[in-house]
């Protein structure tokens, strides 16, 4: 299965209540290697280990085929504030 | 029917130490793993070696480690499978390059760049008696100027 921009915003997205989703595919379209800016209120109060950790369990089968996947985390407030 | 019953047993008998056998390596690259960073202060899992890595965000920590002139021990996962596997369990974290200080997972490229910039990293460093390059050249400066 190969993964599309659009399909990794959307779980983001729904499994994190986001309101802000960017992912960019930097492979050339393999669908290996991803980045992306995710700004939810889930992220509040919690490290960015913990934040991180958050998206990696969502996307936690497709990152065994993703080979690279870059992520900002950002709470509402920290993106009204970039 | 002797031969019968050992027949059909053969095949969980197998599965069983075969699965027992597993378990065991993974305890052994676990325990492995478990020495190497509660016995280091700082160490990075990468890909390549710091003088020639081979990833670009394998690349990206031993830069950021450069700069603050960490001393730190690093482990090639590429030419230990078994541990490139094992680390990934280890910490619960699906990517390479890792970071351990004071034998807590830290994180991987993208949380080392972020803690370096927000400062956070020279914070971390601290506390585990390790000063950064960076204060060291910021104290220097505030001095001269004095």
């Amino acid at each position: 299965m190969v993964y599309t921009e659009a399909y990794i915003k959307e779980k983001l997205a729904k499994e994190l209540d986001a309101v802000h989703v960017e992912v960019t595919d930097e492979s050339d379209g393999c669908g290996a290697k991803f980045s992306a800016v995710i700004v939810s209120d889930k992220f509040q109060g919690k490290p960015l280990l913990a934040r991180h950790r958050l998206v990696n369990s969502v996307l936690q089968e497709e990152l065994k085929t993703i080979h690279a996947f870059t992520q900002k985390t950002l709470t509402v407030e920290q993106w009204k504030q970039q | 029917m002797n031969t019968l019953i050992r027949k059909s047993f053969r095949p969980f008998l197998n599965s069983t130490i075969r699965a027992s056998c597993r378990t065991f390596a993974d305890v052994n690259i676990n325990e492995k793993i478990d020495k190497i960073v509660k016995d280091n202060k700082v160490v990075v899992f990468m890909k390549g070696v710091p003088d020639a890595p081979r990833c670009g965000f394998s690349n990206a920590v031993v830069q950021i480690m450069r700069m603050h002139a960490v001393p730190y021990v690093s482990h090639d996962v590429l030419s230990d499978e078994n541990l490139r596997q094992g680390i990934k369990e280890y910490s619960n974290w699906p990517t390479i390059p890792q970071v351990f200080i004071n034998g807590e997972f830290v994180g991987g490229c993208d949380i080392m760049l972020q803690m370096h910039q927000s400062g956070e990293l020279v914070e971390e460093l601290k506390k585990v008696g390790i000063q950064s390059a960076l204060l060291t050249a910021e104290q220097f400066k505030k001095e001269e100027k004095k």
